[in-house]
């Protein structure tokens, strides 16, 4: 349960802070994508027989070096170019499951993680990578928040943008990876959206919308731990639900709602 | 000024040629700019004027010919350091209405590229900030968040931006473009006072052609990536000029714009 604890807490913390990242790059879907990726990687490592997690990271890693690229060299839409990789990485994923013999339960938990049977090798590589983020966002904030507001902008003024850029989706892919056997490759996605989602909607700070989105991310996993556990329910399902929850709650008490609000009805407008 | 550069030119490209996938933006142009230069560029969409400024700010990939400005020789490498001492304002771009950034922290952003990395900003970052903020009148809106600013307010943010660089050239790529008529005559006399007050080189890309003449002191006249024509406005921009450089009638372009003098008149 300690270890459960705090694989949920450091988690809940570098997801979160990820997904700031996604939703003001508006790339949601980078998530399932590297998620795809390093579930990809897990099964190629029991396939042939080594350490799932450095196939994970092997995986999510090259992935996040091809999404950049891909969309500036291309000139692909981002998410253009993530949906292509996904789309591989989801081939990939079946093609491994498929070649590989014998039954198929250590595949499907990967898919579901379980964040009650964490090795204290799991957790310390969360732990790392959770450093890595808090590190990074600290060091580099100037040249983040610049980034995320206007790439192109970012880049004329002299700040080296495209790898900041390259360096934020080098830091999804590590932090999906090494949250993904406590929360699991389907379950992820909505810890790094939900919080820094519901986040988005109650503020106008990006500073605070880092320690709030981060805040929602660790009280997603403890309050979905408790209920996992109170009601002896699958913890991956209920950390999702939680976090979903807390969003719902954040667009309904937010303060942006004006803006939302309007928009709607003029679309309504529209319609009729 | 002079001393850095030896042949006093802010910006001298000699024969840049830049291509995009098989098009070819720019093919072979010249151009110099005495330091202090208001010059306007001017021509149809696709004729290389963006183009010509990316070179500038060695955001543009040059595929032959020779650029220097303000002393650096443009190569692949370097345009960082350059950028700093360069500021660049676009067209208006969308901004997501909900982005967790105010005004005061856009016009910021301009400041970063000089601090360099592993600095924040200091008291004083705050001062150059906010006394940008001031000359382009936004102090009142400067807590504001970006994205609740209208295209005239964000065009001020931007150049407000700018100024926080503290740059030595100044790029405006159709900074009007999309405002409205009022919006567009305070843009253009907000940056034609800063040009006055500040003497910073600067290249104005615009489709006003109304306002050039009272803007800039020299217009570059581009069409199919290559400069057409380069003088005085009054003398330039003609009757005959712009019906050559857009493909129109001379009767259409003085129907159009009835301020514009026909030569020989």
């Amino acid at each position: 349960m300690q270890n459960a604890l705090l694989s949920a807490f450091l988690g809940g913390i570098a997801c979160a802070t990820i997904g700031v990242f996604v939703v003001l790059l508006h790339m949601p879907f980078i998530g399932v994508c590297m998620a795809h990726a390093a579930f990809a990687g897990a099964l190629l490592g029991l396939w042939l027989g080594f350490n799932p997690m450095i196939g994970a990271f092997a995986f999510s890693l090259a992935s996040a070096a091809v999404v950049g690229p891909l969309a500036d060299r291309g000139e692909l839409n981002p998410e253009t170019s993530v949906g292509v990789i996904f789309s591989l990485m989801l081939g990939l994923a079946f093609l491994f499951m498929g070649l590989m013999p014998g039954p198929k339960s250590a595949a499907l938990e990967l898919l579901w993680g379980s964040i009650l049977t964490n090795t204290r090798i799991d957790i310390v590589i969360l732990g790392i990578v959770t450093a890595l983020v808090i590190g990074i966002v600290f060091i580099f904030y100037k040249e983040i928040q610049a980034t995320v507001f206007q790439r192109d902008m970012a880049r004329a003024v002299g700040i080296p943008a495209t790898a900041m850029l390259y360096s934020i989706l080098f830091l999804t892919g590590a932090t999906i990876t090494a949250s993904f056997s406590s929360i699991g490759g389907l379950l992820i996605f909505s810890l790094i959206l939900n919080p820094a989602a519901a986040a988005y909607q109650l503020t106008y700070s990006m500073k605070r919308m880092f320690l709030i989105s981060a805040g929602f991310g660790v009280l997603s996993g403890w309050s979905g731990l408790l209920i996992s556990y109170l009601f002896n329910i699958p913890s991956g399902a209920t950390i999702v639900v939680t976090s979903s929850i807390i969003f719902m709650f954040a667009v309904i008490f937010s303060p942006k709602r004006k803006v939302k609000g309007w928009q709607q009805k003029s679309v309504l407008e529209m319609e009729e | 000024m002079g001393v850095r550069s030896l042949n006093n030119c802010s910006i001298d490209i000699e024969n840049a040629v830049v291509s995009y996938r098989e098009d070819i933006a720019l093919r072979g142009v010249s151009l110099k700019v005495r330091p202090g230069e208001f010059v306007g560029i001017i021509g149809p969409n696709g004729a290389g004027k963006t183009t010509l400024l990316t070179i500038v700010n060695g955001m543009g990939k040059l595929l032959h010919g020779n650029v220097r400005v303000l002393g650096y020789t443009l190569t692949p490498g370097n345009g960082h350091s350059l950028r700093k001492k360069v500021g660049y304002v676009a067209q208006v771009q969308s901004i997501d209405p909900r982005i967790p950034m105010n005004v005061r922290e856009v016009a910021m952003i301009g400041r970063y590229g000089p601090l360099g990395l592993f600095r924040r900003p200091s008291k004083h970052d705050w001062e150059i900030v906010d006394m940008a903020l001031e000359l382009v009148g936004m102090t009142h809106l400067a807590r504001r968040p970006i994205g609740h600013l209208s295209g005239g307010e964000q065009q001020r943010t931007a150049i407000a931006r700018c100024l926080a660089q503290e740059p030595e050239i100044f790029l405006l790529d159709e900074p009007t473009a999309s405002l409205d008529w009022k919006a567009k005559a305070d843009i253009l006399e907000l940056v034609k006072r800063i040009h006055n007050e500040r003497r910073l080189t600067t290249l104005f890309v615009t489709h006003d052609l109304d306002a050039l003449p009272h803007t800039c002191d020299r217009v570059v006249l581009m069409k199919d990536g290559l400069i057409v024509g380069d003088g005085a406005p009054d003398k330039l921009v003609s009757v005959e000029n712009l019906s050559r450089l857009y493909n129109l009638p001379s009767a259409v372009v003085e129907e159009r714009h009835p301020h514009i003098h026909t030569r020989g008149r």
